[in-house]
């Protein structure tokens, strides 16, 4: 009875969080629900006489391999939001009538299949006293060639990853002395003026004011100016909207530019 | 309730397979691939305890291993592509077509 109630909470639960992975617009939800339906699955397979699985499935994936996941999402770009133009016409409709065609195909094969009550893994994990002796049994026994080449794939998969992500240097190493000299050719040798504090408010988000009281756009803060404006928001004072608005302008025109190699 | 298990896991390989025609985020995609596996792997630990057989948690052990070895060679492929193109969608890396 308990498996029962489990099974229909977690199987609802995961099949909503992969309808979730395959709709959500953001990349970052995405794997947040990912997340999810592994974290079920691990607890469907501790209910299934798996314990050893069910924590190597959340240290292994909901652990490393999520993490490399939102790793490389931060690292690509969070904001690369999927496009939604089709490339090919009518290839989301034939996809869900494939997926659909696909899971009723899987589905009606197996629902066909009389299945006798589950054998259960007592009888099998009996002699080495456990399911985690059992196994390594198993795995240093009947399946030791194939533990032996596993881990000359994960060596080949580290090399490789490296060897990928490599970047070779093209040209030398910007010193100490260039950066200074870049820096004070450049438009601004001081540093950005900070942020203001007003009575009111006490945010990274207030604009310094200059001495005769207007505001200085310098001390706008690009990244916040830059989510406000995408949600929506924006703020009371109309000089210190257009303001914002005059920024972000000069950010799209210097983006619309011909971006620099930049030398990382 | 084999059955149950087995269809759940019937289920959530078509959802991935879907997510992997559908979406054109390689790293989404990648996402979906995953889910796959992990569909595969729902349906070893049931066959598994279905027959009392400890091979199929092996099977479903090596999966995790393949799938871990996989992730890492494939987003550092994304990474590669990004940095030359820019772009982490599928649809920008089309050189190879012409």
């Amino acid at each position: 009875m308990g498996e029962t109630i489990t099974f229909w909470v977690l199987a609802v639960l995961s099949v909503a969080a992969a309808f979730g992975l395959v709709f959500s617009r953001k990349a970052v939800y995405s794997a947040l629900m990912l997340g999810m339906v592994m974290l079920s699955l691990a607890v469907l397979y501790a209910i299934q006489d798996a314990p050893f699985l069910a924590a190597v499935q959340i240290i292994v994936y909901t652990g490393a391999v999520m993490m490399l996941f939102l790793f490389v999402l931060m690292l690509v770009g969070v904001d690369s939001a999927d496009s939604l133009v089709e490339t090919i016409r009518g290839q989301r409709f034939w996809a869900a009538v494939a997926g659909l065609g696909f899971a009723v195909l899987l589905a009606l094969g197996v629902g066909n299949v009389t299945f006798a009550a589950p054998t259960g893994m007592e009888a099998a994990v009996k002699e080495a006293g456990g399911n985690v002796p059992s196994l390594a049994q198993l795995l240093f026994t009947r399946y030791v060639f194939a533990f032996e080449v596993t881990s000359a794939l994960l060596i080949t998969a580290a090399l490789g990853a490296m060897v990928l992500a490599h970047r070779e240097r093209v040209r030398p190493k910007a010193t100490q002395r260039e950066l200074a000299r870049a820096r004070f050719i450049g438009p601004q040798p001081s540093p950005l003026p900070g942020p203001g504090t007003y009575a009111l408010h006490n945010a990274i988000d207030m604009p310094a004011l200059l001495p005769d009281g207007t505001v200085s756009p310098k001390s706008i803060n690009r990244v916040l100016a830059r989510h406000d404006t995408e949600d929506g928001v924006r703020p009371t004072d109309p000089e210190k909207a257009a303001l914002i608005k005059q920024v972000i302008e000069k950010d799209i025109v210097v983006k619309e530019a011909p971006e620099q190699e930049d030398d990382r | 309730m084999t059955t149950h298990y087995l269809v759940l896991s019937a289920l959530l390989f078509a959802i991935g397979a879907v997510g992997v025609l559908v979406r054109r985020n390689a790293i989404v995609v990648f996402m979906c691939v995953e889910l796959m596996l992990n569909a595969c792997n729902l349906a070893f630990v049931t066959f598994a305890r279905q027959h009392g057989n400890l091979d199929g948690q092996i099977i479903a052990f090596f999966v995790m291993v393949v799938a871990a070895a996989e992730v890492v060679i494939g987003l550092a492929i994304i990474v590669m592509i990004f940095r030359t193109r820019r772009s982490a969608s599928v649809d920008d890396a089309n050189l190879l077509k012409y």
